[in-house]
């Protein structure tokens, strides 16, 4: 990378403020779209490129291809309504927004959850994690070209999903966090065949680990690939694994407790240097985490309890006038709903925060300037962002 | 990088020689035990309530008319059809569900090259899983509405033992909307109500704390909210949709709470009473019960001059001389009366149709005549001495403690009969008992045994509170006396009350006998009516049902053009039956006079 860097350094011009002087008109550049149709971008969403050869002079992020419009819809549905609907906000990883609006309707209610619901939540939002980065992963590796991580992660990814299916009825979108608490108790026998997929995971990720992390492949494309300065962490509001492996410590689970996790055992993980290899390195750990995490969960919550708080009726439930912003650490980062409730049977405005929002569009832009084409694709997934959160 | 860095990766290879994770067969991978799939619906535990549908944020769910289901008492008829095109599978249908019909198989494929099949009625279409055993059920302890009702207070057994205070209370503002808070507006209680009132249009008024529009909508169909608030049989209550799961809505209570909210000085302006154009027919009105009162003020707002006749000194009928004060107060039968005068409504008191004024002088003297005259005589058992002077009508003994006379109550009473006029003449003894001897002494024996007497059950548990011995499933046999004086009442175990085609035919065992020791015996099983003042003033002949009561019509209207008869004389069994009956006899004359 350093030698090209000192070739590349001569052509463009600069701007005073470092960017790329570009004239389309002297064709010396490339103007090119990647996406919305390519493999190599995470979802609906595409890049406006401007190459000179095959490096990155200017990047724009387009988005728009994937907006469905949830907010509004929410506040045309009572508040039951949106429960089945804040899961499609972010596909991959659907549990994070059923916490987060149930427990920002909870706290504007003034309801408190069962504390085996609790555990419950907090189960499932690992369980979520972990089945997430297990995705990421397979797109991690492909666009890399090690396309058989991919399946080997998508494999594991699906024994975590059967036992999502056997515990909430539900593979994909699990709709199982409802305001009041979740719908149901661990079914019999769960445990076992929890630690049963967990091994299957930890092993799967043991080959991961020799054939990915010790790769030189994916060493030469990864390392300093999209350096995210820790500076760059306040300017850009990065957030979860990005910008923990800048060396800063930012973890929703510790900073702002919520659910039972200041009952589990745990660090935050820190790397000292945000670039590609890194990232994806301080994310394997956090599989790893989680791993122990629901093992943990599995050992210390109740066998049984109230799952469901006393509710009024669902269909004419109304919440007092209030506001409130709710956050939880999810694969990509901080996770927020922000809701403003005024005393009718509907949110008045709901606003999602997902992190791939401030991650694939400004710091995409600016990350991808100087990257080499073919590395666009692992530097998104680096990132590891999924649009349907950044259009809800 | 190192030379592990170049080879490490092959050890990909080493996946070759294993066992590939993909299933060989995919479909036949079964559904987890809880797996949300296609639907399930039990045909006949479902009523057609339609909360489904009203939860469904997808629009997904249609209640549609489905074949081989009738429409019938707490059943709408009608059953979801779930459109799987719009569906997403979230299972809120089947956490609402009010009876735990709709449910989820654990099935998930199904191939198809017509789209319209799609959309199907689960349970009506024979699908292959509609027996399954595994999928989504809604799990226990787990409720989207609150399954148990709102206590209501009432006074305690030792506090009204002795007097004719209201028992209940009546419930607060915040417990009424949390009471009103678990209807589910499904509207099964509309077709059932007699007089088909705007149940879950009141109760919503109520939650959005618009008394003035719950008023409204109580008068639209019903005039005697306070005495329905009290004493109606609510009929809505046992159709209610939330009794699968729990308590049924306390309908009644609200309809009250509404009723005791709105002072009577506001009527006339939220009523919009003074707008009516008035008419110059005249229409007389025989019987100031709930039926001619409630024909009275539906004609009174069509602007008809109307003249309500009435035998007894004071308007309500058998609300005011059948139902104990302790269950409706006066004070509350007159304000919704009071309404009623003041629309301008005159009352004649103290006249009886037929003896002091003669049917025929009605008829020359109005356009139209509504009777509701009601069951008024009490039956008897006939069982040897009940020509005994100590032996009672329930109907007649109520009607003079209506009166303020002071009834006749022996130290020892037997009350005959199980139907809520036993329950209410034995309460009103009990009192009385309470006050004069310091205990009670009554037996309350009826032919049904508890389990089916006709009585509310409130009413059993609350006698019982009150030191009445209910002791049911006998018989009377004849009475016993001695020295001219009542011994009590020999009884033999009844062993059914009806024959195989429903009629009343009772049938005994007469070696299982049994003695009730009473000074006093009161029967009250069941009123009679006097309708001579109509059959023998005529030229015409009144039509007679096969159950010989007045023959009418879909609007009251009976064999004879400008009569117009309901209440419990055409078939009617309670109050709120009169009043419907009144409200259809309104209309019906209001279309009668406006032919010619």
């Amino acid at each position: 990378m350093a030698d090209l860097k000192k070739y590349r350094d001569k052509f463009p011009d600069k701007n005073p403020d470092g960017t790329n002087i570009i004239d389309l008109e002297s064709h010396k550049f490339i103007h090119v779209w990647q996406g919305p149709q390519h493999p190599g971008i995470t979802g609906n969403m595409s890049l406006e490129l401007i190459l000179q050869g095959d490096e990155v002079m200017s990047c724009k992020t387009h988005v728009g291809y994937l907006h469905r419009g949830f907010e509004k819809l929410m506040e045309r549905r009572k508040f039951i309504q949106c429960f089945p609907l804040v899961c499609r906000i972010a596909v991959p990883e659907p549990d994070f927004n059923e916490y987060c609006f149930a427990a920002s309707v909870e706290e504007l209610a003034g309801i408190k959850i069962p504390e085996y619901a609790e555990w419950m939540r907090t189960l499932i939002l690992e369980m979520s994690r972990l089945t997430s980065f297990l995705m990421w992963l397979g797109g991690q590796s492909g666009a890399f070209g090690l396309g058989i991580i991919a399946q080997w992660s998508n494999l594991v990814r699906d024994y975590m999903l059967d036992r999502f299916e056997e515990l909430t009825g539900g593979r994909i979108y699990r709709m199982f966090i409802i305001p009041g608490g979740v719908r149901g108790t661990l079914p019999e026998g769960f445990e076992g065949r929890m630690e049963e997929t967990l091994k299957e995971v930890e092993r799967a990720m043991k080959d991961i680990e020799s054939t990915l992390f010790s790769n030189s492949i994916f060493k030469l494309r990864a390392k300093d690939l999209g350096i995210i300065t820790p500076e760059m962490v306040e300017q850009y509001g990065v957030t979860g694994p990005n910008a923990r492996a800048a060396g800063v410590a930012k973890d929703v689970r510790k900073d702002y407790p919520y659910l039972k996790y200041p009952e589990l055992d745990f660090e935050v993980l820190t790397d000292t240097h945000s670039d590609a290899y890194n990232r994806v390195w301080l994310r394997f750990r956090e599989m790893k985490m989680s791993v122990d995490l629901i093992r943990q969960i599995l050992v210390k919550m109740p066998k049984k309890g109230d799952f469901m708080a006393k509710m009024p009726n669902m269909l004419h439930w109304k919440i007092p006038k209030g506001e409130t912003y709710v956050r939880a650490e999810c694969t990509r980062g901080e996770y927020g709903f922000y809701t403003v409730t005024d005393g009718s049977g509907y949110p008045r405005r709901v606003n999602v925060r997902g992190p791939s929002y401030t991650h694939a569009v400004a710091l995409m832009e600016k990350l991808a300037i100087d990257c080499n084409i073919a590395d666009t694709a692992g530097l998104m997934t680096s990132l590891h962002t999924y649009p349907p959160e950044i259009e809800r | 990088m190192s030379l592990k860095d170049v080879l490490s990766p092959f050890l990909a290879w080493k996946n070759v020689v294993q066992e590939p994770g993909t299933i060989k067969k995919p479909l036949e991978r079964e559904g987890a035990d809880r797996y949300r799939g296609f639907h399930q619906n039990d045909m006949e535990t479902c009523i057609g309530c339609g909360t489904c549908e009203a939860i469904c944020q997808n629009a997904a769910i249609d209640m549609v008319p489905v074949e081989g289901q009738e429409t019938k008492s707490g059943d709408s008829g009608l059953r979801p059809k779930i459109d799987y095109g719009r569906c997403c599978w979230c299972g809120l249908c089947v956490d609402i569900c009010t009876t735990g019909s709709l449910s989820m198989s654990n099935e998930f494929k199904w191939v198809d090259n017509d789209p319209e099949v799609f959309r199907f009625v689960p349970g009506a279409e024979n699908k292959p899983w509609d027996n399954h055993e595994k999928g989504y059920r809604k799990p226990d302890n787990y409720e989207l509405y609150p399954t148990s009702r709102v206590q209501m207070e009432e006074l305690k057994p030792e506090d009204r033992d002795k007097s004719f205070i209201e028992i209940v209370k009546g419930y607060s503002k915040e417990q009424a909307i949390k009471e009103a808070d678990r209807c589910v507006e499904c509207g099964i209680c509309i077709a059932t109500c007699p007089a088909h009132m705007g149940i879950p249009q009141y109760i919503k008024a109520i939650r959005n704390d618009d008394m003035e529009e719950g008023l409204r909508i109580l008068y639209e169909t019903n005039p005697l909210p306070e005495v329905c608030g009290r004493v109606c049989t609510h009929n809505c209550e046992t159709v209610c949709a939330m009794q699968y799961k729990g308590d049924p809505l306390s309908i009644r209570w609200l309809k009250r709470y509404i009723a005791d909210q709105v002072p009577i000085e506001k009527y006339k302006d939220i009523l919009g009473a003074d707008g009516f154009e008035q008419k110059d027919k005249k229409i007389a009105i025989i019987g100031a019960g709930p039926g001619g009162l409630s024909a009275a003020y539906y004609l009174a707002n069509l602007g008809y001059q109307i003249k309500v006749y009435e035998a007894m000194a004071e308007p309500g009928g058998m609300t005011r001389y059948g139902i104990p004060e302790y269950r409706l107060p006066y004070d509350q039968l007159d304000k919704d009366i009071q309404y009623i005068k003041d629309l301008g409504v005159e009352f004649i008191f103290n006249t009886r149709v037929g003896k002091d004024i003669s049917m025929k002088k009605l008829h020359k003297e109005n356009d139209a005549v509504f009777s509701a005259t009601g069951l008024h005589l009490g039956r008897s058992t006939r069982v040897a001495g009940t020509d005994h002077s100590m032996v009672f009508q329930a109907v007649d003994l109520l009607r003079d403690v209506t009166d303020g006379k002071e009834i006749e109550v022996a130290e020892k009473v037997v009350v005959i009969g199980g139907g809520n006029v036993a329950m209410d003449i034995a309460r009103t003894m009990a009192r009385i008992q309470n006050q004069k001897y310091g205990k009670v002494q009554l037996i309350l024996t009826s032919l049904e045994t508890e389990d089916v007497m006709p009585a509310d059950l409130e009413e059993i548990v609350e006698s019982r509170e009150e030191n009445v011995v209910i002791n049911a499933g006998w018989g009377p046999k004849d009475i016993k006396i001695e020295n001219d004086k009542i011994k009590g009442l020999n009884v033999i175990r009844c062993l059914s009350v009806f024959d195989e085609e429903g009629r009343f035919n009772p049938k005994f065992d007469k070696d299982d006998s049994n003695f009730f020791e009473a000074d006093q015996i009161v029967e009250a099983i069941g009123q009679g009516m006097d309708i001579n003042y109509m059959s023998e003033d005529l030229d015409e002949e009144l039509a007679m049902t096969e159950r010989n009561r007045v023959k009418v019509d879909a609007f009251s209207q009976s064999s004879i053009p400008w009569l117009f008869v309901g209440g419990d004389i055409t078939g009617g069994t309670d109050a709120i039956t009169a009043i419907a009956d009144g409200h259809r006899a309104a209309k019906g004359i209001d279309k009668y006079l406006n032919q010619a």
